[in-house]
């Protein structure tokens, strides 16, 4: 049984359907990449993994460890092991991060059934972990992203997940506004918490992410629907030709072409408001 | 925010108020109604000198006048209650065994209990170390912890009716002094019927060696509570005094009209703490409750003084208050810090009023209200710069919290500048708890609670780090719980 397991999921918001017939599995040591246009529902199903509210199941299922994800609050998601990395980190002005991080992860450690963690072996674990990721650790004792540059938001979202040790990581277009320096930081932050029980998805909407994280998987969404899965090399396939060959290319059934690029078209507007 | 939310939110609402109960002890209380000859039997009841007599007459008389005139009711303030029926309540209340307690073994059982539960323990042992208490329960104070140690450092801290019979002539010379029995309807009345309360006096040089504490508790049914606070600072001393409020669940409103004055002197400082946590009311009907209407003032007489108000008001059904300072030294600095949280049916207009009339003085104001259900929460406050105070400073600063839809948050700052060489800053900004702050801190593992109190924490930083040791613990605790019954 898949780590994660997510069969023919539909998602609407209002009266939009966004995300229609999505099937993926991913396992522990494995990292797959999502990749698709804007309003292809890639950072939909994210936020829908996360366990954000205003999205309606309408099909489907998603199992995680077995046991039915959907039925989970976000906070339980969080504690069993599901951790996302936000595409736009929010601000807690003054809450500081070690506040923050250390009723985190107490709280996962908790539902997991460890000792919660003392001070000092929580000051050892920030410093090593902040350490890895190379984030300044003047950052981790600021309130949670205040005044923070968008290069240090999306580092600072790496190193919670350094923190919360998390089974399954969703990375939501973590590498979006990043130069190249800052790609690197991240992407070897996450290299470096590769593991043989951890799995990863990475939406992205560049290829340029995966030229340092190599996927084991890459999937074409398109359409709410996944067009296309292959290895990496799909990856640079996408970045040349596009994903306009894969909308007709019957995955959408046969009504595509016309009608599809319309729906799409209404499609896109929905997720970018949920996501502003 | 979303519906789960809410309905998570709505069902905490139902919380108690956890200081609801009262004591079952017996007290002498004298009939509710008000008339001169109330006020000489309060006066007869606490033996009190020919001068303090008159001084209260006085004061009733004025009161008497304001209310003959029409529209006498302060009613300017951003609140919806009905006023007061003064004749309807009850101005004495004493646990009835004796009036005052000359050593702590006099102390009723029943009313050390009361104080334990509390969390104040009055027996020094256990009581906090370097907290020195002063306990008033209804009308009387019940005990002062510490006063042998604090007479060494010559440290006077006692109940305001001891003062008046041990220390007459720093009374008369100071009371009156900062808050004029004319100031307002509610000081006109506190000074005619004003039971009991602490008096604070550090002599020149000293730096009190503890904190000092005073905790209210109004038990008796329809009661009203009238302390009065004075605390002199002698040059170049320095005092740290923290009150604290409690009372039980009634149906009917409990008025809490007191006054405190301070008096600080060239370099001296005094720094005022309170957590106010008297009854708010039905948080669903908004029956019952406490009224506080308080007037709070002090003066920094000499150069370089510094005089500094902290609040956390959590409590009372209406709240105004606006604890001030007028800054006459040169060099002296006035400082205000304040969170105010109503959720329920609560309603605070609340402030300050910094005076400046000495020449560079300073003053800052920071005030974060924060609103839940369908409370409402206001901030007002004058800065007054006098034309002779050269190069005066303000800094102000009001920040609102929302926490749901019904709820609302005003600010009104009002700036008088007579000196061209002020300068003074307001900065004001509103927020409310969002929906993304709450989904990041679920992502991170972190339940409602958790979240909400991580955020309202966060945005009382500033405030609670003001508060002296022993009370940020407490006022941490008191938010915690107040969350608890917030409504989105």
């Amino acid at each position: 049984m898949p780590l994660l397991e997510i069969e023919d999921l539909h998602i609407g918001i209002e009266d939009t359907e966004i995300l229609r017939g999505v099937d993926l599995n991913a396992d522990g040591g494995e990292v797959h990449a999502i990749m698709g246009p804007n309003g292809s529902g890639k950072s939909t199903l994210a936020k829908v993994l996360a366990g954000r509210e205003e999205y309606e199941v309408t099909q489907g299922s998603v199992h995680y460890d077995g046991e039915d994800l959907l039925e989970m609050e976000a906070e339980e998601r969080a504690q069993e092991g599901v951790f996302m990395a936000f595409q736009y980190p929010v601000e807690l002005p003054g809450v500081s991060q070690q506040n923050f991080l250390k009723e985190s992860v107490n709280a996962v450690r908790e539902a997991q059934g460890k000792e919660e963690l003392g001070a000092a072996d929580f000051i050892k674990m920030v410093r090593e972990k902040s350490d890895l990721v190379d984030l300044d650790e003047a950052l981790t004792k600021r309130s949670v992203n205040e005044g923070f540059s968008g290069g240090e938001k999306k580092r600072n979202e790496i190193f919670h997940l350094a923190m919360l040790e998390p089974r399954l990581a969703i990375l939501d277009e973590t590498d979006s506004g990043l130069d190249i320096d800052a790609l690197r930081i991240v992407a070897d932050g996450v290299n470096q918490l590769r593991d043989s029980d951890r799995a990863f998805v990475i939406i992205t909407h560049y290829q340029r992410l995966l030229n340092y994280i190599e996927p084991d998987y890459v999937h074409a969404m398109v359409d709410g629907q996944i067009a296309k899965t292959g290895d990496k090399s799909l990856a640079v396939e996408l970045e040349e030709r596009g994903y306009e060959w894969l909308s007709g290319d019957g995955v959408a059934e046969s009504k595509a072409s016309e009608g599809n690029a319309s729906e799409n078209g209404a499609a896109t507007e929905p997720e970018e408001a949920a996501v502003a | 925010m979303s519906t789960a939310e809410t309905e998570y939110l709505q069902a905490k609402a139902d919380q108690e108020y956890e200081h609801g109960w009262t004591t079952d002890i017996e007290s002498d209380t004298v009939e509710p109604g008000l008339d001169e000859e109330t006020v000489r039997l309060i006066s007869a009841k606490k033996d009190e000198p020919e001068w303090l007599l008159e001084w209260r007459l006085k004061a009733y008389r004025y009161f008497d006048r304001l209310t003959d005139e029409r529209d006498f009711y302060p009613d300017w303030a951003h609140l919806d209650y009905d006023e007061p029926d003064f004749q309807n309540m009850s101005y004495y209340s004493a646990p009835k065994e004796k009036a005052q307690y000359d050593s702590m073994d006099e102390v009723p059982q029943e009313l050390l209990d009361t104080f334990e539960r509390l969390g104040i323990p009055l027996e020094e042992q256990k009581a906090l170390t370097g907290v020195a208490v002063d306990a008033v329960m209804d009308s009387v104070s019940v005990a002062t912890t510490f006063q042998e140690k604090l007479e060494e450092a010559g440290v006077l801290f006692m109940s305001f009716g001891e003062a008046v019979q041990e220390h007459p002539d720093l009374v008369r010379e100071n009371m009156g002094s900062v808050v004029p029995y004319t100031d307002n309807l509610y000081a006109a009345l506190n000074s005619a019927v004003f039971s009991d309360g602490s008096f604070v006096y550090v002599p020149e040089g000293v730096t009190c060696p503890m904190e000092l504490s005073t905790y209210f508790r109004i038990n008796e049914q329809g009661t009203g509570q009238f302390e009065r606070t004075l605390i002199v600072a002698e040059e170049g001393s320095y005092v740290s005094y923290m009150e604290g409020c409690t009372a039980p669940m009634r149906k009917e409103n409990q008025l809490h009209a007191a006054v405190v004055e301070i008096i600080a002197e060239e370099d001296a400082e005094v720094k005022y703490s309170t957590i106010q946590n008297w009854y708010p009311g039905n948080p669903e009907t908004g029956e019952g409750g406490v009224f506080n209407l308080v007037t709070k003032r002090g003066i920094c007489k000499g150069d370089r003084a510094k005089i500094s108000w902290t609040q956390l008001e959590t409590g009372s059904a209406v709240t105004q208050k606006y604890p001030s300072v007028i800054l006459k030294g040169d060099d002296s600095v006035g400082e205000f810090y304040s969170v105010a949280f109503t959720k329920g049916h609560q309603q605070a207009d609340t402030g300050t009023k910094m005076t400046h009339i000495g020449e560079n003085t300073k003053s800052t104001i920071i005030s974060k209200g924060i609103s839940a259900g369908v409370a409402e929460n206001s901030y007002r406050g004058l800065v007054k710069i006098n034309e002779g105070a050269e190069n005066a400073r303000n800094f102000s600063q009001c920040d609102s919290l929302l926490i749901g839809e019904e709820c609302g948050a005003h600010t009104f700052p009002y700036i008088e500048v007579g000196n061209p060489s002020a300068k003074v800053e307001h900065e004001a900004t509103t927020s409310k708890v969002g929906e993304d702050q709450m989904f990041y801190c679920h992502q991170r593992g972190l339940g409602e609670e958790e979240a909400l109190k991580l955020i309202v924490n966060g945005f009382c930083k500033e405030i609670l780090a003001e508060l002296p040791m022993e009370f940020a613990v407490e006022a941490k605790e008191l938010l915690a719980i107040e969350l608890e019954g917030s409504v989105g």
